[in-house]
């Protein structure tokens, strides 16, 4: 099986989760759940098995990224690239960035 | 000239200056991001500045909150935030507001400005000002901060989401951390601070083309800073939508879980039973043999901690169970578990009372409550 070569980066708060690191360049099976091609939501649920560390309670929220925590894909808000659908393509950079309160 | 050297720009201009003159901006929060945005905005020549904030001047947020200064300590920030604006521009007309913006509150006061700048510290309030401001159809300049980490963006504007349409559902509480616990460099809420001026001064002169973005600043990584391209307004958005469910302002402590007054959450996952008061632990401290482990991050543990105390950080605590065991004389050796505030310790004491014969308790309140109750000479940070 062929494998994607992506970029993650964590940041407000969520690369706790992930060992105190920022940014991480991973390899990932294209298809995930044969036959399809790995989705964004293949890859959240990948990270949880693979790359997170503790407390997944506040990574994820069903199959899906907790509330408040925004994803982006090559710059780019995820919703306007399809959310959980999106497929993804080799050299993707991928953002999962916590919302900031504090003040 | 007060404003000669900015008048000059071709960008803003004698007509500029006047739309500046002519706007009037309401900060919300006289911290870390409204007081360089209130100077700045008032030296600019903004001619009416509200400024809303509940709280008194502290010394252990002067790092950052520089409108403030050593003398006006326990005073409103309001108030002390409008004495500084009057000394350094007395044509900027300041309104002082000293009180909890609230559902009662936040749309009378929001009416009577054109541009809102969110520079608050909590989720709650920050709910509460963007519903206020799409009912009442002003735009938000929010900025936030922690740590090492700033984050910018306009909401409700020219055609652009509200904070709901991008996060419909609140974090959960514990996951969100204030600067309290979590930490803030002075300067990166200054950043952040000059851009919501920077922002709003755009805004008032109509000199705004960028797209709807939010602004990514962190003081730790390279480059400094990353724009990030954002959905528009969201058809389906229950408040800025097409067909908005909600029409008038909520209860955003029930919705948040959390709300403006709650510096941290107070987490209860222990029983009485397997919690001690800090004065009743000072009684048995020299009589009773025990293990004192406190379980903060050794960045605040090498600040100030109790003699004896061994730090084991909580994030560290489960794969050093071994090293807790050599610790204790006999199997049955009690332990305490301290932290800075009375919530980590509890989840300690969760993790040790799996493998611990003896009794493992955790300290109430924490380090904070040790300093108001047993030595006031104990630092609190
Ligand atoms: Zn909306």
């Amino acid at each position: 099986m062929s494998l994607l070569k992506i970029k993650l980066s964590f940041s407000g708060g969520i690369e706790l989760l992930f060992d105190n690191i920022k940014q991480k360049s991973v390899e990932i099976p294209s298809s995930i759940n044969p036959p399809n091609s790995t989705t964004m939501k293949d890859l959240i649920s990948w990270m949880k098995d693979n790359l997170l560390k503790e407390r997944p309670e506040l990574f994820m929220s069903g199959d899906t990224v907790r509330p408040g925590i925004l994803v982006l894909i090559n710059d780019s808000d995820w919703e306007l690239e399809g959310e959980l659908e999106y497929e993804i393509k080799d050299g993707d950079d991928i953002v999962f960035i916590s919302t900031l309160h504090g003040g | 000239m007060l404003y000669g050297r900015q008048l000059i720009l071709p960008d803003l201009g004698k007509s500029g200056q006047l739309k500046l003159k002519n706007t009037s901006i309401l900060i919300v929060g006289a911290g870390g991001l409204g007081s360089p945005a209130a100077i700045y905005l008032a030296a600019a020549g903004v001619g009416k500045l509200g400024i809303v904030d509940y709280d008194k001047v502290e010394k252990s947020n002067l790092h950052r909150q520089i409108i403030h200064n050593e003398t006006r300590e326990g005073i409103s920030k309001a108030q002390s935030a409008k004495m500084t604006i009057e000394g350094l521009n007395s044509l900027c007309n300041c309104v002082a507001y000293e009180i909890l913006l609230d559902s009662l509150s936040a749309l009378e006061i929001v009416q009577q400005y054109d541009i809102v700048v969110d520079a608050t510290d909590n989720v709650a309030t920050r709910y509460l000002l963007n519903d206020a401001c799409v009912i009442s159809g002003k735009p938000l300049v929010s900025g936030s901060a922690l740590r090492m980490d700033g984050q910018l963006t306009v909401y409700n504007y020219k055609g652009g989401p509200c904070y709901r349409c991008l996060f419909p559902k609140p974090p959960p509480p514990e996951s969100v951390l204030n600067c309290a616990d979590g930490g803030i460099l002075g300067v990166v809420t200054g950043v952040i601070g000059c851009l919501q001026a920077l922002q709003a001064i755009k805004i008032a002169t109509e000199n705004d083309e960028s797209p709807n973005n939010l602004l990514i600043f962190s003081a730790t990584s390279y480059p400094l800073f990353r724009s990030i391209k954002l959905r528009s307004k969201k058809k389906d958005c229950v408040i800025c939508g097409d067909h908005p469910s909600i029409t008038k302002l909520q209860d955003y402590v029930q919705f948040c879980g959390s709300g403006a007054l709650d510096k941290s959450p107070s987490v209860k996952e222990l029983g009485r039973e397997d919690r001690i008061e800090p004065k009743v632990y000072h009684n048995l401290r020299n009589e009773t043999p025990h293990v004192l482990i406190d379980v903060r991050e050794t960045v605040q543990y090498e600040i100030c901690s109790l003699p004896s105390s061994i730090n084991i950080p909580l994030k560290d605590l489960p794969k050093r169970i071994e090293d807790v065991k050599k610790l204790l004389e006999t199997p049955n050796t009690s332990v305490y578990v301290i932290c800075r505030l009375g919530n980590d310790s509890q989840h300690a004491v969760n993790i040790l009372k799996n493998y611990l014969k003896g009794e493992v308790k955790d300290i109430i309140g924490g380090l904070y409550k040790w300093s108001l109750e047993v030595d006031q000479e104990f630092p609190i940070y």
